[in-house]
Formats: C-alpha cells, sequence, structure tokens
C-alpha cells in the first residue's frame, strides 16, 4: 500500500504527450495544477474547478476526463495526454484546422477541453453524427460561439478522417 | 477551490482498503472514481483526514453476468458497463439510463458503485437498483453481508454501510423473458441530475415503477397492468404520495406533474418494450 502524509510532497512521474515528465506534489494536488504548476504545461486550463465546466478536459489512458477531479497521485505511471500534444510546436493538426476555419472559438478558453474530448472521439473513427457531437460537447462549456462553429469543425473532422480511410 | 490536506493511501487490494478503513473510521473516505467526492473535496464540503484510493483494485473492474444477475465490482466504470456489449440485452434499464448519467467525461471516471454508495436522491443509477430489485454488497473486515436495495439506501445522501464497511459490488437482476424496460427522466440541461427521473418495468401480470429526485429516495410502487385513466389517476396519487418540495431547480406542483407526464410516458414505453 502507498502512503503520502498529508504535507509531504512526492515525486512523481507520468507520461505527458509521449515524454516521462516528473514533478512533486502533495497528496491533495489535482492532475489540472500538477500539469500546469510543476510541469509547466499550461496548455490545459481550469474553469469551475468542480468538473461542470469542461475546460480541464484531458485524456488519462485515452479517456477524457476532468484534470480537476482527479489527483496528481492516481495518474501516477499513467499516460496523459494534454492540447499540447495534438501536434508539433507550431503547427495545428487536422481537427484545430478545422476548428479556426469554422470559428470555433474566441477566446479559447475552452477549446483545449473541447479539443481533447473530440480528439478521443474522433479516433474512434465516427461517423460525422452531430447528435453525437453535441452530446459529446454536453460536458463542455463555452460562452463565446454558441456551439455551432464547434459542432461543423467537429463534423468536418470526422468527415475528412473517414474519407482518407477509404 | 482546492482540497484540505489530508493523509492518502492507495489500496493495492480489497484487504488493505478494509485494513486502513477500520483504523481510521469516519475520518476516511474512499476515493474510486471520484466524481461525486472530488467536487466536495475541491469545495471542501468534506475533509477527511485519510483518503483511501480503491481505484486500481485488481479484480473489482469486473462485470459479472451469472444466470439471473449482472454484478457489477467497485472500481467499474460507467462508462466500461455502458460499453459491455451485452448491456441492452441482458439490462436494458441500464443501457436506457447510462447515458443520461453525467457526461462521456465524468462516465469514463465515475464508478457504478460509487454513484450507489453516495445515494444521490436525483442519482440514475440508485433509481434503477431500487427499481430492478437488486442488492449491493458490502465488506468489512468482519465479513460480507448483502442488503436488498430498499434496505441500503436508508435516506438522502445515506445508506446502511458502516464506516468500517465498502460496498465491493452491486447487483442488478438480468432481464426477464417477457418484461419490456424504460427509463425517461427530465433535466434541464443533458447531463444535469434529473428534476425527475421515471424507471418502469412492464411484465404480464403487472407494472413496476420508480420515482428518483423527489422523495429522499427512489419511490418504488408494484400496480397491476393499468392504462388510460386508471394509470392516470395511480400516477396521480402516486405524485401526491412523495412529499415534494419547492427548491430553486422546480416547485413542488411542477415535480408532481412530470411524475404525472413522465410516469405516463414511462409506462407506455415499458409496455410497449415488451417483446
Amino acid at each position: 500500500m502507498k502512503r503520502i502524509g498529508a504535507g509531504s510532497r512526492h515525486r512523481l512521474g507520468l507520461t505527458l504527450n509521449g515524454r516521462e515528465a516528473q514533478g512533486w506534489a502533495e497528496p491533495r494536488m489535482l492532475l489540472c495544477d500538477f500539469l500546469r504548476h510543476e510541469i509547466g504545461a499550461t496548455g490545459t486550463h481550469v474553469g469551475c474547478e468542480h468538473g461542470v465546466c469542461g475546460a480541464c478536459t484531458v485524456r488519462l489512458d485515452g479517456a477524457p476526463v476532468r484534470a480537476c477531479l482527479t489527483l496528481a497521485v492516481q495518474a501516477e505511471g499513467r499516460r496523459v495526454d494534454t492540447v499540447e500534444g495534438l501536434a508539433p510546436d507550431g503547427e495545428l493538426n487536422d481537427l484545430q484546422r478545422a476548428f479556426r476555419r469554422h470559428h470555433a472559438l474566441q477566446c479559447g478558453f475552452c477549446t483545449p477541453g473541447i479539443l481533447m474530448s473530440l480528439d478521443a472521439w474522433l479516433e474512434t473513427g465516427p461517423e460525422p453524427d452531430e447528435a453525437a457531437v453535441r452530446e459529446l460537447l454536453s460536458g463542455h462549456l463555452c460562452r463565446c460561439t454558441g456551439y455551432s462553429g464547434i459542432v461543423a469543425a467537429a463534423l468536418e473532422a470526422a468527415a475528412t478522417r473517414r474519407s482518407e480511410d477509404d | 477551490m482546492k482540497p484540505a490536506p489530508f493523509d492518502y493511501l492507495r489500496a493495492d487490494d480489497e484487504e488493505e482498503a478494509l485494513e486502513a478503513l477500520a483504523e481510521a473510521g469516519d475520518d476516511a473516505r474512499l476515493l474510486a472514481g471520484g466524481q461525486t467526492l472530488m467536487p466536495m473535496l475541491n469545495m471542501r464540503l468534506v475533509e477527511p483526514a485519510v483518503l483511501i484510493d480503491i481505484s486500481r483494485l485488481p479484480g473489482r473492474a469486473a462485470i459479472g453476468d451469472d444466470g439471473g444477475v449482472i454484478e457489477i465490482g467497485a472500481s467499474t466504470t460507467q462508462a466500461e458497463l455502458e460499453a459491455w456489449s451485452s448491456l441492452a440485452r441482458r439490462a436494458p434499464l441500464l443501457a436506457q439510463a447510462l447515458p443520461l448519467l453525467g457526461h462521456v467525461q465524468t462516465r469514463s471516471r465515475g464508478t457504478v458503485c460509487g454513484s450507489i454508495a453516495f445515494a444521490d436522491p436525483s442519482a440514475e443509477l440508485p433509481l434503477c437498483l431500487a427499481t430492478l430489485g437488486g442488492e449491493a454488497v458490502l465488506r468489512s473486515r468482519a465479513g460480507p453481508r448483502t442488503l436488498p436495495a430498499a434496505e441500503f439506501q436508508t435516506g438522502m445522501l445515506s445508506t446502511a454501510c458502516r464506516e468500517d464497511e465498502m460496498v465491493t459490488a452491486v447487483r442488478f437482476p438480468a432481464a426477464e423473458p417477457g418484461a419490456g424496460y424504460a427509463f425517461t427522466e427530465f433535466a434541464r440541461r443533458h447531463g444535469d441530475f434529473a428534476i425527475v427521473a421515471v424507471a418502469a418495468i412492464a411484465r404480464a401480470n403487472g407494472i413496476r415503477i420508480g420515482v428518483g429526485g423527489v422523495a429522499e429516495q427512489p419511490a418504488v410502487r408494484d400496480w397491476p397492468p393499468l392504462a388510460g385513466s386508471a394509470l392516470d389517476d395511480a400516477l396521480n396519487e402516486l405524485a401526491w404520495s412523495l412529499d415534494a418540495a419547492d427548491d430553486a431547480q422546480a416547485s413542488a406542483r411542477y415535480r408532481r406533474a412530470l411524475v404525472r407526464g413522465l410516469g405516463k410516458r414511462t409506462v407506455q414505453a415499458a409496455t410497449e418494450a415488451r417483446p
């Protein structure tokens, strides 16, 4: 059994976007804060800190999860993927380019979380189905766009990926 | 906000978790998926001295299908159950309820047993367990015991689980041949807790209906086969019997209207779903 005392900091490692990353965390440190403050991966944003807004969504062992509802120590030794891993520095992946084309963001605060949810969804090779996209987006709050551009971008990315597989 | 400090224990097996629980008593909380507990920790609604992480227990992330019973282990997530290939056939009520429970991004970590152990009066899974007449399996160092859903959930956010016990599994009766199942709910936004949720089972010899979100715990009733105005009357009586209260989301009158309206729709859907 692993024990970490309340006040003590524990060195923990995880695989962030395919690379080993390490930092120090008290038991109570949230995964989103560990990523931002310990590792310096500030692409993941923190909004409500109680699981409602979806801004902090990252992929944990592939699944989209709320980084504010996950303790850093729970991610020890596991794979975490964040918005920084979608494309090399200075480049955008197909989904991000679709976001730009369809004006799927304005302030951009919610965008990293939405991209990670959509990234997990696109990986399943889905039909470009608007109802499915809207259900997925129900786990995210965006106050700028009214969601239409986000839906359009997600559907385009899904359609393009499917046509490339044919 | 951030959680107040706590000691963190990661249990490698059930015995370790039970040992830690027995030592720490009511100063401890079990952390499985964390989709309810973590917001409470972040908002400091709870400040346990010890947090026992059971999310990595081996062998608990399991779905057992043994004859008439679907058994779900302590660390099985809602997403794992939703993805189970036999779900629609073996547990049609759960198949209808799970997509309404939170979001993809919370079902990926939230556990089935955790939702039932938390016993929120508006939550979908406790309503399913109560309506289906399932059981919760509890274990302490003294041994296991099994409680029917009606004895497990004792009120709003309260259960018969003692402070040295953990819910190690829940058991849902599998689909009965000849029965139809339906689940509907009304919430302001998709994924919110339901203002009113209704589960119904239609059998040849009668109807079972369960209502969540109104009383302090799921309310289950057994009726003979009813239709038309007899069904309306029964639903009206049910709506009044639940002592609905006003809150910020909905008035008592609105909740009663939902019990009548959603109740009728759900009973009809269950009846139509009979094979």
